[in-house]
């Protein structure tokens, strides 16, 4: 999963290949059950709240508001080492589901629970893109 | 659980391995001194032995764990299975073990798990695997988390929550080092204060290190046999009352809450199959990945209310002479971690607690003891609960 850069870079498989095509094109979208109305995240076969297998990709206003983050010191992996402190969140996007991101941009250690973020882009390997969030609305 | 496995069978033996680092021994060879060490606790022979669970390893290549260590222990047993509910799995294999003797699917079930983690692997290459273990290997890894950073964003949330302060959090792995101390076998027995914790070093906001299990070689091992083969084994029997578990999710993206978990449930679960309450708990051995941790089971489990957990800690009602001493043989903080063995080890020290003799860490009058155990992000809950009679 790792790039020329080391940052492990996203993999699409059956469930996401069209959540990573649209980040590509710097879209976020998710899989909304036309049964039920619910968003889920991340993408599966079928609705986990009702198991319709009726699922469209909608697209994410790409707002929410921080659940919860923490300041890494320690990386996890080798690559990371020159990120560190950096923040991984879980943000709560306003359609419902719940996703993780790194909160990025020169304010992000200010981050703090229940402010609001919005989505943008890292480039990883390849011309692959990853949703992450900055603070403030846009 | 539909089976109704109050007083149908007990521990009879309990062992743990050499712990810390032992260089000079592999996983497997951890894992069969602490069943050899379990089977002469219980007075059993090894062809008493006609089960075997065993949890998952890190460290070495096997792929069927179960039957490997059946091989290597030259064990032919009739039922038998490596089971995955991460920190949780060693209460699972309790409840598993219980639900086959009472169905005589077996008679004698050898518990055991371990894992050489502290000399087998790098500490580099221990949190890397845990984090590709753990974190979600598509929406969760890409964003460099590490399993003490997802524990720390549970620790943020609670805060905010409940405004638990850092002291108050500092204070589990101080009360948690000073019940290892008490132990011979444990990993890391030098008191530490408040502001040892504090001032440790930082893993992930506002976790640090001495916030963080150990990373140890260690296993541990029980047996498990009916009420009625209990009472001829040598030691006095900790029978098994209620067993209860929820799973609710594995990555914590996917979690719907991160104050409120699985082990509330696994706990009323637990309570009801025995028949008691939280009141009735004389001594509580519950999952100490980190610090937060406990001070949310406590919680869950009925011991105080939500957001209590942290002055529970900080007024000494966890110590060993508190209303409920909690980690008596210091935890997966102090005493020992490895894999799935941190859990198992909790297991292992509420049957002693229920035997007596502890010196100064035995709790006074301990009838009836607490085993929580949990696995992946607070995902897989479960709880057990064990007395020295049936009941």
């Amino acid at each position: 999963m790792a790039n020329e850069s080391g940052y492990p870079a996203p993999v699409p498989n059956a469930d996401s290949k069209p959540y990573w095509e649209a980040a590509t094109r710097e879209e976020l979208v998710l899989k909304r059950c036309s049964s039920c109305g619910k968003h889920h995240f991340p993408p599966r076969h079928l609705c986990p709240a009702c198991w319709s297998d009726k699922l469209e990709w909608t697209k994410s206003a790409g707002t929410g508001v921080v659940y919860t983050f923490t300041i890494m010191q320690r990386a996890p992996m080798p690559v990371f080492a020159q990120r560190v402190p950096y923040v991984v969140a879980l943000v709560d996007l306003e359609e419902g589901p719940r996703m993780m991101a790194n909160i990025v941009g020169d304010d992000a250690l200010q981050t703090t629970v229940g402010e609001r973020v919005h989505v943008c882009f890292e480039e990883r390997a390849g011309g692959a893109k990853l949703p992450q969030f900055r603070r403030g609305t846009r | 659980m539909t089976i109704q496995l109050r007083n149908k069978t007990a521990i009879v033996g309990v062992g743990e391995s050499d712990i810390g680092k032992v260089p000079h021994m592999t996983g497997l060879g951890l894992n069969a001194q602490a069943a050899r060490r379990a089977l002469d606790d219980a007075g059993l022979q090894v062809s008493d032995i006609d089960g075997l669970l065993t949890a998952y390893s890190f460290t070495e290549p096997y792929f069927m764990l179960g039957t490997v260590l059946c091989e290597y222990l030259g064990l032919k047993p009739g039922f038998c299975s490596a089971m995955i509910a991460g920190g949780a799995t060693p209460a699972v294999m309790l409840g598993h073990a219980a639900a086959a003797i009472a169905t005589g699917m077996a008679t004698t079930v050898l518990v055991c798990t371990g894992e050489n983690r502290a000399t087998g692997l790098s500490r580099d290459d221990a949190v890397s695997a845990l984090a590709a273990a753990v974190g979600h290997p598509y929406f969760e890894l890409p964003y460099g988390p590490s399993i003490p950073g997802c524990y720390a964003m549970i620790a943020r949330r609670y805060m905010h929550e409940y405004g638990i302060s850092r002291e108050q959090l500092a204070q589990v792995a101080v009360t948690t080092r000073r019940h290892a101390s008490l132990h011979p076998n444990s990993h890391m027995k030098k008191p530490i204060t408040i502001a040892d914790v504090i001032d440790s070093k930082p893993i992930a906001a506002p976790l640090n290190i001495l916030d963080c299990c150990l990373i140890s070689d260690a296993a541990g091992a029980f047996i498990v046999t009916s009420a009625e083969r209990a009472r001829d084994c040598r030691r006095k029997p900790a029978y098994v009352l209620g067993v209860g578990e929820r799973h609710t999710h594995e990555h914590i993206l996917c979690a719907e809450s991160l104050v409120h978990f699985g082990a509330e449930d696994s706990g009323k679960a637990a309570y009801a199959m025995a028949g008691l309450g939280p009141q009735d708990i004389d001594v509580a051995q519950l999952y100490d990945c980190f610090s937060i941790v406990p001070v949310i089971e406590l919680e869950e489990l009925g011991f105080c209310q939500p957001g209590e957990g942290g002055a529970f800690y900080a007024q000494g009602h966890a110590d060993v002479g508190g209303k409920l001493p909690i980690n008596t043989h210091g935890g997966m903080l102090s005493h020992a971690h490895a894999g799935a063995t941190g859990g198992l080890l909790g297991i292992v020290e509420a049957v002693q607690q229920l035997r007596g003799g502890l010196g100064e860490r035995q709790v006074e009058g301990a009838e009836v003891a607490l085993v929580h155990n949990e696995g992946g992000v607070l995902s897989s809950h479960c709880t057990v609960i064990i007395a020295n009679s049936p009941r």
